[in-house]
């Protein structure tokens, strides 16, 4: 990734050099407070905007989650009562309504972002593999593949709102009245069919950034590998298994943590596919905590299941680059 | 970094079941891919009545009706307004400040290098849900204080938007100015440039495939927000991603207007990611994928 540079050339330096044989004293100072300080300088507004909109936010919703933070406190939350713990508690009382609804929807974020993420990597690899020879229409095809990636989230997931209506949609027309599938005309946005036209949508948006990313990295590895491959005389199937999926392993690391990331905190897709409320089968943690913070407006505890998400999040994606670092460093050796 | 339509594979000719594996496989991906863009064209030029009785794959009559009433029915032209100048302006903003950090890290080495990467790309993984709430409080809190109006305006968005852009597209400039020879940029301060001018004269004119790959993918970010849309704009700054709600919430669900307004609102952004597509791999290749 980013491991740059041992020794960076300071460019600042050849300026100072330059500039010296004239001036004495002044210059070399305002030339090497000006080559200590530049890329601090440079990063400022980076650092300044980082902090103002993700950092302090986040130190304030940790704080927040500590507090009894109902409509009656928007106005000035500093005077909100401290409530202690009991965010959390409520928030992890599995046997309570709330609790019990946090934990469903977490098991259902479960499962739905590792079979998106999943079908996302292996439909973007598969095709990224395919097209990696020349052939006609190759081009045109990679264009149209990045379209439903290029689309606007709204735009594209409103259509296939359109798609699974129960009257007028095209998915029941295809399945019931053309194809017969099914006896009677079903209902997808609400009830546990769900769950699977949110997957599909997901599934459809998600994968040209797989196909994007692997496409790329194919593009790194040196084609005198499967020259020599092919001279010692490995097939397709050994050079895919033997030089493709290990070269792309790196790749792949980034690759499927971007996505799963992406994926769990989705909030776009399910809040344009059924609106404020998801049906229960298909209920997101991004819009359960959405939908306990503002529909209710209830903050604490809206900020004490946003803490509890985080908390998750940094232990999953550290276990996950812990387990595949070693794995390559060992692969390597 | 190696042109996009040079194949690396070997000049063997491949099988025949690979090549009828490839077929079946991309003709049925085609298909899916297709079907939504071929349901959001064809609804949009059918009447009324075609899309609120039974699905028809062939329109029974081509109408341009719903490219004239979608304008009216919700004030589109408004919405579009807003998310450009909100977009554009976030885009601007993102790259410009993108370039001088990934300048900063690619170039120097400093304390806290390390620390700063780290934390920038750290952010993509909160959900956006946890900062929202705060979000909205400090922007309503500013407000109060100062009388800058953050939230509610087109200000907060843009500010919002261009962080979430920020961390991506630095690392992926990162990347991208690595691979650009120091020797160019030495040479430019022997001529007499300063770092500022090496900068601007040397590595952002032979970086240009990464910073246009950077601007598309912060104008896609900014273009398609749904979440802090919802919560942060009033009736007089909504955005497209919100305002298009606007066709389904009334009694009668106009589809063919609500797919003619998906399409227009599409059409800028497509085309645009379509043409510079190219670009994008490159930079990708050049930087992130390395």
């Amino acid at each position: 990734m980013t491991t740059t540079t041992a020794a960076s050339a300071e460019p600042g330096e050849r300026t100072v050099r330059k500039s010296s044989p004239g001036a004495a004293r002044g210059p070399r100072r305002t030339g090497r407070i000006k080559r200590i300080g530049l890329p601090y300088l440079l990063l400022l507004p980076a650092l300044v905007l980082e902090l103002l909109v993700h950092l302090v936010p986040m130190v304030i919703g940790i704080v927040m989650s500590f507090k009894e933070l109902t409509q009656f406190y928007i106005r000035d939350w500093g005077t909100a009562p401290w409530a202690g713990f009991d965010n959390y508690s409520v928030s992890v009382h599995f046997d309570e309504p709330v609790g019990e609804a946090l934990l469903h929807s977490f098991f259902v974020t479960i499962g739905f972002t590792l079979l998106s993420v999943g079908l996302c990597w292996l439909i973007g690899t598969a095709a990224a593999i395919y097209m990696q020879d020349n052939f006609v229409g190759r081009g045109v095809l990679r264009a149209l593949f990045l379209v439903p990636y290029a689309l606007p989230v709204y735009a594209a997931v409103i259509t296939w709102v359109f798609m699974f209506q129960h009257d007028n949609g095209l998915v029941n027309h295809v399945l019931h009245d053309q194809l017969g599938i099914t006896d009677k005309p079903s209902f997808w946005l609400i009830g546990d069919n769900s769950f699977y036209a949110l997957l599909t949508v997901s599934v459809w948006k998600g994968w040209p950034f797989a196909f994007l990313i692997v496409m790329a990295g194919l593009q790194n590895i040196p084609g005198e590998l499967y020259e020599a491959a092919a001279l010692d005389g490995a097939g397709l199937w050994q050079q895919l298994r033997r030089i493709t999926l290990p070269s792309l392993r790196p790749v792949n690391q980034v690759l499927v943590l971007v996505l799963f990331l992406w994926t769990f905190n989705d909030f776009n897709t399910p809040f344009v596919l059924f609106g404020k409320t998801a049906p229960e089968s298909a209920d997101l943690i991004s819009v359960h905590i959405y939908q306990a913070s503002f529909v209710t407006w209830n903050f604490g505890t809206g900020s004490a299941m946003s803490v509890l998400l985080l908390l998750f999040l940094l232990v999953v994606t550290g276990v996950y680059l812990l387990l595949t670092s070693r794995g390559r460093k060992t692969a390597d050796v | 970094m190696s042109s996009t339509s040079t194949t690396p594979r070997s000049p063997m000719a491949p099988p025949r079941s690979f090549l009828w594996s490839r077929r079946i496989f991309l003709t049925a991906l085609t298909g899916f891919v297709l079907v939504p863009v071929y349901v959001m064209v064809s609804s949009s030029l059918k009447p009324l009545a075609d899309v609120s009785g039974k699905f028809r794959w062939i329109p029974s009559g081509l109408t341009l009706r719903p490219y004239v009433d979608i304008w009216s029915t919700v004030p589109l032209a408004k919405y579009f307004v807003n998310s450009l100048i909100v977009a554009g302006a976030a885009t601007a903003c993102s790259v410009v400040i993108a370039v001088f950090s990934a300048y900063a890290v690619s170039r120097y080495n400093f304390r806290g290098k390390r620390v700063f990467t780290v934390t920038v790309l750290s952010t993509q993984m909160f959900p956006g849900i946890l900062f929202l709430l705060p979000l909205f409080l400090i922007y309503v809190n500013i407000g109060n204080a100062t009388g800058i109006a953050l939230f509610g305006s087109r200000g907060g968005l843009i500010l919002t938007y261009l962080t979430f852009s920020l961390p991506f597209s630095i690392w992926m400039l990162i990347g991208y100015f690595d691979s650009v020879p120091r020797d160019l940029d030495e040479a430019a301060l022997v001529d007499g440039c300063g770092p500022l001018g090496a900068l601007f004269r040397v590595v952002v004119p032979a970086a240009i495939p990464g910073i246009v790959a950077v601007a598309v993918y912060a104008f896609m970010t900014a273009w398609g927000e749904v979440l802090f849309a919802s919560v942060m704009t009033n009736d007089a700054t909504r955005t497209l991603a919100v305002g298009l709600q606007g066709y389904s919430t009334l009694n009668d669900v106009y589809w063919n207007q609500i797919m003619a307004a998906s399409l227009v609102v599409s059409v800028p952004v497509v085309a645009g990611f379509l043409l510079l597509q190219r670009y994008l791999v490159a930079g990708l290749t050049a930087g992130a994928v390395k």
